[in-house]
């Protein structure tokens, strides 16, 4: 393997965006107004095509001839290392609005680093990325907004969906010998700074939609390591369906 | 100044549209022609929007992410289709709101081809070769449809379905030429979707009681079994194409009509399913009624934000 | 059981540097900011744009067809307001 660090690492990216995008498409068809089914469907399908190329050049850095399908549908369960935030069921839709906020509010800022990846194809793949999801968090942050200060009633259930959410939103920030070599090796630029600017995108948002960020600390990780929740078999079992009841074939 | 008699009106509203003049939304129009507009129009929207469900059900077991992502792409735009659809419905005094309703009420109907269920991944082939391409022959004649949103609708609505019918069938070729359970898989999608994409054109043209009205008011352009006909003319060497048997013993080749002769549709089976006896008919407007009413709190909150926003401005 | 809905909003849209914004259909959304966002979505999905303008469209206020006549053909006799009324020799350059 060339870069066994970068491997890991596009993983991580990949697995994240394969995952929500994964959940998202579940609303294709069920969304709370055709507009906004329209809506997410799109940032399922940008999800969708970053998981696309950021495994295609995992696979090309691993070197054994695995390209994203084999990748993103082929592995077992505990060799996928996305956050456990993205596997989170989609509840109802302030439970989907607020996984995404929390998720786009994080993206965003690293997005913005790894533009000036030394690693040319990294940097390319952030750069598109980018721009898209810039666009996910002006469409999270305003929906958040919008429940937040919109009826008792949506007030209420977009408030217990940030209580329950934001025990996951720290794993985020999970970083190990991963992050850290490829930081010595210049591939990764400086990534300190990216929690403080989530926080403060987070805090702003909340603060305008009158949400309280709860005062429970405790903080749910694992799925970096490979360790998920329960629901994460079943998204597989979809994921992977196909693949599994019909191995070795094209589509 | 001498007040037009209705019969003076509808005399010129004819002339019109024998002139080939498009009709627009605030033009006279006779009732009957916006009852017609509005009953079809708002069934050709249940239809986008109902027909998302039997594909949507396949986005995620899709087999690789290319697929995956086509097939988002393509229930995407059936959901647009389905908003300039009522888009163009609004025009003619219809309330959104209002036409779904009638759709959840059982009141307004919609294609019964999607009361047929998506069983296996070739189906998504098959209902994008044979269903779009079934419903792109009618739109393809509706673009000149003498009502203008209607018209520029379907126009745009067949710009974008251009790619429907061809993904679904490169995505069913791939299966033909594939291994023998790929093939079976195409096989037995073609054999359960085939007559009930004839049936999407309608009864036959002596059982159709409304068409002569509607062709003379050029809402429609082309009869059902005219349509039928171009359909099977273009489909059966596609099929053969590929190596798959179109599942009709009696279909053969009419030197002297210059069309392919078939057996008659089964209209008990097409009636059973358009009243409501279809295997899906209750599942798709459940799933329907479900997510009006579980998005119900969220377009509420939207209002009530924007109202206290405005508020706020103004103060 | 109907809630109230949305208003409706009509899109209008700029397909490239040079050009008009045109009209190109409605929509549903609660204030301006979601009709650019659903706009942006739903009208925009394969490149046809690089500028959205919605306007609410009970804001849009429309002739009544009734007084058409009235209205557009006075000027259809007006032909001499067209270049091709008036005659000029012939080989007469720029103009």
């Amino acid at each position: 393997m060339k870069n066994e660090a970068l491997f890991r690492y596009l993983l991580r990216l990949g697995d994240d965006s394969l995952i929500l995008g994964q959940r998202l498409a579940e609303w294709c068809g069920h969304g709370p107004i055709l507009e906004e089914d329209i809506a997410m469907t799109n940032i399922s399908l940008d999800l969708i095509g970053q998981a696309m190329s950021l495994l295609d050049y995992a696979g090309v850095i691993e070197g054994k001839d695995r390209n994203c399908d084999k990748l993103g549908l082929l592995r077992y369960e505990k060799e996928y290392v996305n956050v456990l935030l993205v596997e989170q069921p989609n509840g109802d839709f302030g439970d989907t609005i607020m996984r995404q906020f929390l998720f786009d509010a994080f993206r965003k800022p690293l997005y913005e680093r790894l533009v000036n990846s030394s690693d040319k194809q990294l940097a390319a793949i952030a750069d598109k990325s980018l721009k898209e999801t810039r666009y996910h968090l002006k469409h999270s942050s305003e929906w958040v907004i919008r429940l937040g200060d919109g009826t008792e009633e949506s007030h209420e259930r977009v408030q217990n969906s940030l209580d329950t959410l934001w025990r996951y939103a720290d794993e985020l920030f999970y970083t190990d010998e991963v992050e850290a070599k490829l930081t010595v090796e210049g591939i990764l630029p400086d990534l300190s700074g990216i929690k403080a600017e989530w926080e403060s995108t987070v805090k702003y948002v909340f603060s305008e939609a009158t949400l309280e960020i709860p005062v429970n600390n405790w903080k749910f990780e694992g799925g970096r390591k490979g360790r998920h929740s329960e629901h994460f078999g079943h998204l597989l079992s979809e994921l992977q369906y196909m693949q599994r009841a019909y191995p070795n074939m094209e589509w | 100044m001498k007040v037009l008699e209705t019969t003076d009106l509808e005399q010129k509203f004819q002339d019109k549209i024998d002139r080939e003049v498009k009709i627009e939304p605030n033009d006279w129009m006779p009732d009957a022609y916006r009852k017609t507009l509005i009953r079809q129009m708002s069934q050709h929207a249940h239809s986008e929007i109902v027909g998302m469900l039997p594909e949507a059900n396949w986005i995620t077991r899709a087999p690789n992410l290319r697929r995956k992502a086509v097939l988002l792409a393509k229930v995407q735009d059936e959901a647009g289709h389905g908003l300039y659809l009522y888009s163009a419905t609004e025009t003619l005094g219809a309330d959104r709101e209002a036409t779904i309703d009638d759709l959840h009420s059982g009141k307004a109907k919609y294609s019964s081809i999607f009361n047929y269920p998506a069983l296996s991944w070739a189906d998504i082939g098959a209902i994008g070769w044979l269903v779009d391409g079934a419903a792109i022959m009618n739109q393809v004649a509706l673009c000149r449809c003498s009502y203008g949103p209607y018209a520029r609708a379907m126009v745009k609505i067949c710009k974008e379905e251009s790619f429907h019918q061809r993904q679904g069938y490169e995505s069913l070729t791939k299966l033909a030429q594939g291994t023998p359970e790929q093939k079976e898989l195409a096989q037995d999608a073609l054999n359960r979707f085939w007559w009930p994409s004839l049936m999407m054109f309608g009864p036959n043209d002596d059982e159709s009681p409304n068409s002569a009205q509607s062709m003379k008011w050029k809402i429609k352009r082309l009869s059902n079994d005219d349509l039928r006909q171009n359909f099977i003319d273009a489909t059966v060497p596609q099929a053969e194409l590929i190596g798959l048997k179109v599942p009709d013993e009696n279909l053969k080749w009419n030197e002297e009509t210059g069309h392919y002769d078939f057996t008659p549709i089964n209209w008990d089976e097409f009636w059973q399913v358009v009243n409501g006896n279809g295997p899906c008919n209750k599942q798709r407007v459940d799933a329907r009624r479900k997510a009006k009413e579980e998005g119900m709190w969220v377009r509420e909150a939207a209002l009530a934000f924007a109202e206290k926003r405005k508020k706020k401005q103004t103060a | 059981m109907s809630t109230k809905e949305w208003p409706l909003w009509e899109v209008f849209i700029r397909s490239k540097q040079g050009l008009n914004h045109k009209h190109v259909g409605s929509l549903r959304a609660a204030d301006s900011t979601m009709a650019l966002d659903n706009a942006r979505d739903v009208y925009t999905r394969r490149s046809e744009g690089i500028s959205i303008w919605v306007v609410e469209s009970n804001y849009v206020h429309a002739n009544d067809p009734a007084d058409a006549d009235a209205y557009f053909e006075p000027s259809d006799t007006k032909i001499f307001r067209h270049p091709t009324f008036y005659e000029v020799h012939e080989g007469i350059k720029h103009m």
